[in-house]
């Protein structure tokens, strides 16, 4: 195994990707430290979910390093290769598997690094059972677990999605706006359960809402135009003249 | 715990498609047995013909299952299955040329008649080995299944799909078309294979050697109902779906769909090529028609009429098309392409599910009917 080249869980330096001339994402550097959970916000179009792509190996950079857990160069790999070394990503759009049940987006969450022959001949382990028992519970979706991913409410895919992410348990979670479209009760469960994932994993939250964002209480870095703005504490961050003038003012 | 695998598909077949294997599975005895038993003026008699028509359907239909496995449930749309098939076919009918032997016009103990015709001084490379049973099953297997490989790495890994796949695979088995109609390839040009004398030392008209092969076609098919049953129902079943739904997002969860899609394509090919080494023995000919890009739309048709994505949809959509064409084809010959259009047109618009996709959801909204009032209501009440 080639040497650790920062200790960091995610490191992004000097990132840029231009869409035909368009400048999606312009110079980002950012840093996650192993265990940390992140929120960024910033206005439509700053390039929050571009940067995912990137993490996600969706989209190239131009320029710019991406290492992922220390000495992983993101760059290098496909998105099946990144999913398998451990970042996992719900995003923005909730995008579940429609015609499988409930209980099969899970498992066919939990089980991406099978071989064909496993997943032909294999049955369910006990533990599988069990672990997909919980994540149901924790998401709230037990009595949904026969019905079709199609029958759910807006709010309970994004739940959904969020029980693959903890079916698939990767290293790094990256959640795009996990909580658009949830009720008031939905979202503060949400942040609740987010909280509670951050206990050991690496997180990245993009989220327009702000309550949610405090609720969430990390450090927040705010993104625009391709690049970071302002990045602290919540209260530093969105009392930042920039800030306010490009996001929270409007 | 071992055998376990093996149940849950069994388990969970639906009811509809249990009694239809069972039908398949008793057909393959009881037809020939009708046949061969039961007087010729008796009510009860199949004749010869219907032997024959009955087993070419029982091929169309392990066709129409193999096309089902990669398009129903993996989105992949075939429009070149015919090649597999047709190349399943001139495999058993190079086999079936070389027991000829000296029984041909020509008597050469050897080289094929159209060899000798075309002043061939030696057996080509090729035809080497198919004299013998075993080497041409195992070509059965290895042809179609070589090349859906080839071209399906190709095409897969550069990520070719939806329209542009459907277009390729059929310029495939039109470039097959043209190089079969050449007498120059080597595998009789556009008279293709034919005059068969004898299989596994069996003559091939006679009877029994027809019952075989009928009861051979129901049990492959029954087989490969079997499968399609068995894989989804598992884990990589589900995947497949997936796959078809969302092929994009597999990855984000670590999978490789072009790797997906290879097996299950590979696997396909290798069905239609066995379904076309059934039918060439009990039809008595290949010829480059085969290939013809027609016919892969037919099976297109056969499938999406039937079910797509179902079970047992692909089998009834291949005999109720195909028993309309024989119907039609001694009424109004002139009609049938106009008829098949038109069943196309309205499946497409009216039935999008096909016959057996549109009954099974009437079957299951009429049994949800009682119980509809529970499970909408537990929800509601918990947000
Ligand atoms: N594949 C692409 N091709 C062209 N332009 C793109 C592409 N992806 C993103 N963009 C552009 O890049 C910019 C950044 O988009 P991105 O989706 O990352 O914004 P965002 O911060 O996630 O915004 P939102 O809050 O609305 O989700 C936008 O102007 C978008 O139109
Ligand atoms: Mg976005």
């Amino acid at each position: 195994m080639p040497p650790k080249l920062t200790s960091s869980m995610l490191y992004l330096d000097d990132v840029n990707v231009s869409f035909d001339g368009f400048k999606a994402i312009n110079g980002l550097s950012l840093i996650l430290e192993p265990g940390e959970m992140r929120a960024i916000i910033g206005p439509n179009g700053a390039g929050k979910t571009t940067m995912m792509d990137i993490i996600t190996g969706k989209t190239k950079p131009d320029i710019g390093e991406v290492y992922f857990n220390g000495n992983i160069d993101v760059t290098k790999h496909d998105e099946s290769a990144i999913a398998t070394m451990g970042i996992g990503r719900k995003f923005q759009k909730p995008t579940v598997f429609e015609n499988h049940t409930v209980e099969d987006n899970l498992l066919l969450a939990m089980s991406g690094t099978q071989t064909i022959k496993s997943m032909l001949f294999g049955s369910r382990s006990k533990n599988e059972q069990e672990n997909i028992d919980q994540i149901l519970a924790t998401t709230r979706l037990t009595a949904r677990r026969n019905d079709q991913a199609a029958s759910l409410s807006h709010g309970q895919k994004q739940w959904l999605e969020i029980g693959m992410l903890l079916a698939q348990d990767p290293k790094l979670l990256l959640v795009d706006e996990p909580v658009a479209g949830m009720t008031d009760a939905e979202t503060d469960e949400t942040a609740r359960l987010l909280r509670e994932i951050a206990r050991n994993h690496a997180v990245i939250v993009v989220e327009h809402d702000m309550d949610f964002v405090r609720n969430l209480d990390v450090k927040v870095t705010c993104l625009h135009e391709g690049s970071v703005l302002a990045e602290g504490s919540l209260d530093v961050v969105s009392n930042d003249q920039r800030v306010i003038d490009v996001y929270l003012g409007r | 715990m071992k055998t376990k695998p093996f149940f849950i598909p069994l388990a969970g077949l639906g009811v509809g498609t249990r009694i239809f294997m069972g039908i398949i599975i008793v057909a393959a005895v009881l037809v020939p047995l009708l046949n061969m038993t039961v007087a010729a003026d008796h009510v009860l008699h199949i004749p010869d013909y219907m032997v024959a028509l009955l087993g070419k359907f029982l091929c169309f239909a392990m066709l129409a299952v193999s096309l089902n496995l990669v398009w129903g449930y993996c989105g992949i749309l075939s429009l070149g299955h015919g090649a597999f098939f047709a190349l399943g076919g001139y495999v058993m009918g190079m086999y079936l040329m070389r027991q000829i032997g000296t029984r041909g016009v020509y008597g050469n103990p050897v080289l094929p008649d159209f060899m000798v015709f075309l002043n061939y001084s030696e057996l080509p490379w090729f035809w080497l080995g198919f004299d013998q049973f075993w080497f041409m099953a195992l070509m059965v297997i290895l042809v179609p299944g070589t090349l859906a490989f080839v071209f399906g790495w190709l095409a897969f890994r550069s990520r070719v799909s939806g329209v542009y796949l459907s277009i390729i695979t059929q310029a495939m088995t039109y470039a097959l078309l043209l190089a079969f109609f050449r007498n120059d390839m080597g595998f009789g040009g556009n008279n293709g294979l034919t005059d068969f004398k004898d299989i596994l030392g069996f003559n091939i008209q006679s009877r029994e050697t027809r019952a075989t092969l009928f009861a051979l076609s129901a049990l492959f098919l029954a087989l490969f109902l079997f499968m399609t049953a068995f894989i989804t129902a598992s884990r990589f079943g589900k995947l497949l779906v997936a796959t078809r739904d969302g092929e994009d997002r597999t990855r984000f969860l670590g999978y490789r769909p072009e790797r997906v899609k290879l097996f299950v394509w590979t696997l396909s090919a290798v069905m239609a090529g066995i379904a076309g080494a059934l039918y060439v023995p009990q039809v008595g000919i290949i010829n480059p028609g085969e290939f013809a890009p027609a016919n892969s739309i037919e099976i297109v048709i056969w499938t999406a009429v039937g079910g797509r994505g179902t079970i047992i949809g692909p089998v009834i959509g291949a005999f109720f098309v195909n028993g309309g064409k024989s119907l039609f084809t001694g009424w109004f010959p002139e009609f049938w392409l106009f008829v098949l259009g038109a069943l196309f047109v309205f499946t497409t618009l009216y039935l999008p599910n096909g016959i057996v996709g549109t009954f099974s959801e009437h079957w299951h909204r009429w049994r949800a009917k009682p119980a509809e009032t529970l499970p909408d209501a537990a929800p509601q009440a918990a947000e």
